[in-house]
């Protein structure tokens, strides 16, 4: 069975049906990339899957290692190994980033029955993560995604991901807002993550992030259905022709 | 009882860990007010007569006062009479050794260290002496030795009218007089005790000086009475707790708190507040009439006001700074939470008289429940206070939409030159903020008590640091199951 397993899923926001029956399926060790232009459906997809209470799902259901994600709290969803970059990182003012990721580290550990984390085991562990996204010390002690830059929060997602290891990580826009230096650094964050154990979906409103993330499957995204799904020349296809190439398959 | 309200019980009884009643042998006063009850605590304490003529006074002035009604909070009608004005444990210890070991386990429970540590060689441990006033007297005082060898005075009130007079008379009622106030005319009638603090010349205290408020007997009042003196140059960090049990009937607390820093003086006050805030239902509680001043009487000098406020069904209290001193320096950092049916009117008022002062005032206030939180402050410059300079900052939170929150701001510059500033916030915790937290794996009290404590930072950060991580562990409790 599939690590993430989307059967037939419709999901409405306030009576209007946004998305209208997905099918996706995502292997452990695999990268998939849902493509699509705004209004697709993309980031609703995202949230769904992170459990906000926002979207009403009308029809099917979502398995996370043969288990019913739809029925788990937000936090529950986290603690068992599911991570969502937001596409908008949201600040906390006061905050500091240690103190938000020990905090997270800590509930994480607690579910799977293990003991708070030592202070020395955790700076160290963060210090190496902070490497691997090129961040600097400093942003330790600043709080969390306050008077940061749009791109700089991203990238403090790809760093908390990297922080808490989860089991698959959605990845809602990540490469939006970064100039190609921090792009690369991104795409390298996710590539040293990329593991046999480990599931990938990115949502991606462009195909760049792909020059530097190869994925296993894209699948296009439009108006609430996929389209289309393919290996990675199905990226460039759509980078050559753009979205109307299939705007018939969705009608 | 059904299981839906027996989880509701636990939770808001979880809220408010030092309900407890002490069982001791108490002596207390009857009910009732009148020129013998002052007479009687006075003989009680064996005062001087000039103390007794200046209670008498306070009393005599008190009962032409109105009681005023200008601040933003309801409670029924309190009758004086129906309050008893003294109440202490029988048995009166000479020294910490013959505590009643019934008091000691209290103070143990309430997590105050009462048995002076030994200092282990080679281990920096931080000392802190404290005096412990169990409803109207003082039970014991900490480490007074050590610090009698640097010449300074810590002592309850009552040992200082006896031990020190002439420094009690010679500032007593000089930075809050007798008639300044309602509550404070009455604390100046009927106080009982509280802490006195003499620092000398050019001494900096080695310790942090706490004392500790416990309200035990019902029907009873607490009116302490604490006086700090920093003499030219002098250093000191003093802070205040206070608990109570919960008790059905509300009980007043009307204490006045008066500095004194003399040149280049410095006095760091810090009060983590924790009165019985009353039942879910709004039913008991602890009134907490309060005046606080400091007088920056020297040159340079320096009083800084910390208060972290979570208890008492009523807080109305204004810790203020009057900056008489050129070049002197007023702050006031305050939380102040209110949920459940309590109310705070609590801020601040800088009254800047020299030149060249500069006063600062950081304001949150956080709102549940039905809480009512209101900032009130006034920030005064005088035709003599030249170059003078304030900055404020007030913000309020908001959980649930039950809860109000209220900023009264008062400037009255009457220098050209004065510079004011005044910032004021309200924000609300929100689902975009919580829905974050709760997606790295953290549960929703917890994303609730992280966010309100990043609201606070700024004023935890001014907290002696093992304060520091007491109120925000307080702060943790309080706000449990605030979220519906």
């Amino acid at each position: 069975m599939a690590m993430l397993e989307i059967r037939n899923l419709h999901v409405s926001v306030g009576g209007e049906e946004i998305l209208k029956g997905i099918d996706l399926a995502v292997d452990a060790g695999e990268v998939h990339a849902i493509m699509g232009p705004n209004g697709s459906g993309k980031s609703t997809l995202a949230k769904v899957l992170a459990g906000h209470d926002g979207y009403e799902v009308t029809q099917g259901e979502v398995l996370y290692e043969g288990e019913d994600l739809l029925e788990l709290e937000p936090e529950e969803r986290a603690r068992k190994g599911v991570f969502l970059g937001f596409q908008y990182p949201v600040e906390i003012p006061g905050v500091a980033n240690t103190y938000f990721l020990k905090a997270a580290v800590n509930a994480i550990r607690k579910h799977r029955g293990e003991g708070e984390i030592d202070a020395m085991e955790f700076l160290k562990h963060i210090r190496e993560k902070m490497k691997l996204v090129k961040m600097d010390d400093a942003l330790l002690k600043r709080p969390v995604n306050e008077g940061v830059s749009g791109g700089e929060k991203k990238r403090n997602e790809v760093f908390q991901m990297a922080v808490l290891e989860p089991k698959f990580a959605i990845l809602d826009e990540t490469d939006s807002g970064l100039d190609i230096d921090a792009l690369r650094t991104v795409a390298e964050g996710v590539n040293v993550m990329r593991t046999p154990e480990r599931g990938f979906l990115l949502i991606t409103h462009y195909q760049r992030l792909l020059n530097y993330i190869q994925p296993d499957r894209v699948h296009v995204l439009l108006d609430g259905r996929v389209v289309k799904s393919g290996d990675k020349t199905l990226a460039e296809e759509l980078e050559k022709s753009g979205y109307a190439l299939f705007e018939d398959n969705a009608a | 009882m059904s299981a839906s309200t027996k989880t509701i019980e636990e939770l808001t009884r979880k809220g408010y860990e030092f309900g407890f009643v002490t069982d001791i042998e108490q002596e207390s006063l009857p009910p009732g007010l009148n020129e013998d009850t002052v007479r009687f605590i006075s003989a009680k304490k064996e005062e001087p007569e000039w103390l007794l003529e200046w209670r008498l006074e306070a009393f005599r002035n008190w009962l032409e006062m109105p009681l005023p009604n200008w601040a933003h909070v309801k409670y029924p009608p309190i009758d004086f009479q129906a309050i008893s004005y003294f109440a202490a444990p029988k048995d009166q210890p000479k020294s910490l050794d013959e505590v009643d070991p019934k008091l000691l386990e209290t103070y143990e429970k309430l997590g105050i260290p009462m048995h002076e540590r030994e200092m282990l060689a080679g281990v920096q441990q931080r000392q802190v002496a404290v005096d412990a006033v169990f409803d109207s007297v003082s039970v014991g005082t900490t480490y007074k030795d050590k610090l009698a060898e640097k010449g300074i005075i810590f002592c309850s009130m009552s040992e200082a009218v006896r031990e020190h007079p002439e420094l009690v008379r010679k500032y007593l009622g000089t930075v809050v007089p007798k008639g300044d106030n309602f509550f404070a005319g009455l604390n100046s009638a009927v106080f009982s005790d509280g802490s006195f603090v003499y620092i000398p010349r050019g001494v900096r205290c080695p310790m942090e000086l706490s004392t500790y408020f416990r309200m035990n007997a019902g029907h009873t009042g607490q009116f302490e009475r604490t006086l700090i003196i920093a003499e030219e140059g002098a250093h000191v960090s003093y802070l205040e707790g206070c608990t109570a049990p919960m008790r059905d009937e509300n009980q007043l607390h009307a204490a006045v708190v008066e500095l004194v820093a003399l040149d280049d003086a410095e006095i760091k006050y810090s009060t983590v507040q924790n009165w019985y805030p009353g039942d879910e239902n709004g039913k008991g509680g602890i009134f907490n009439f309060v005046t606080k001043r400091g007088l920056c009487a020297g040159k340079r000098s320096k009083i800084s006001w910390t208060q972290v406020e979570t208890g008492s069904a009523i807080t109305w209290k204004y810790p203020s700074c009057v900056l008489k001193g050129d070049d002197s320096v007023g702050e006031f950092y305050s939380v102040a939470v209110s949920r459940g049916h309590q109310q705070a009117d609590t801020g601040t008022k800088m009254i800047h008289m020299g030149k060249n002062t500069r006063s600062t005032i950081i304001a949150k206030g956080i709102s549940a429940g039905h809480g009512e939180q209101t900032y009130r402050g006034l920030v005064r410059v005088l035709p003599t206070a030249n170059n003078a300079r304030n900055y404020s900052q007030c913000d309020s939170m908001l959980i649930g939409d039950q809860c109000g929150a209220h900023t009264f701001p008062y400037i009255d510059a009457q220098h050209p030159g004065a510079q004011i500033e005044h910032e004021a916030t309200t924000s609300r915790i929100s689902e975009d903020q919580l829905f974050y937290c709760k997606q790295r794996g953290i549960g929703e009290e917890e994303a609730v008590s992280l966010i309100v404590n990043g609201f606070c930072r700024d004023v935890f950060k001014k907290l002696p640091m093992e304060f520091a991580v007491e109120a925000q562990k307080l702060l943790e409790v309080t706000l449990e199951d605030s979220v519906g």
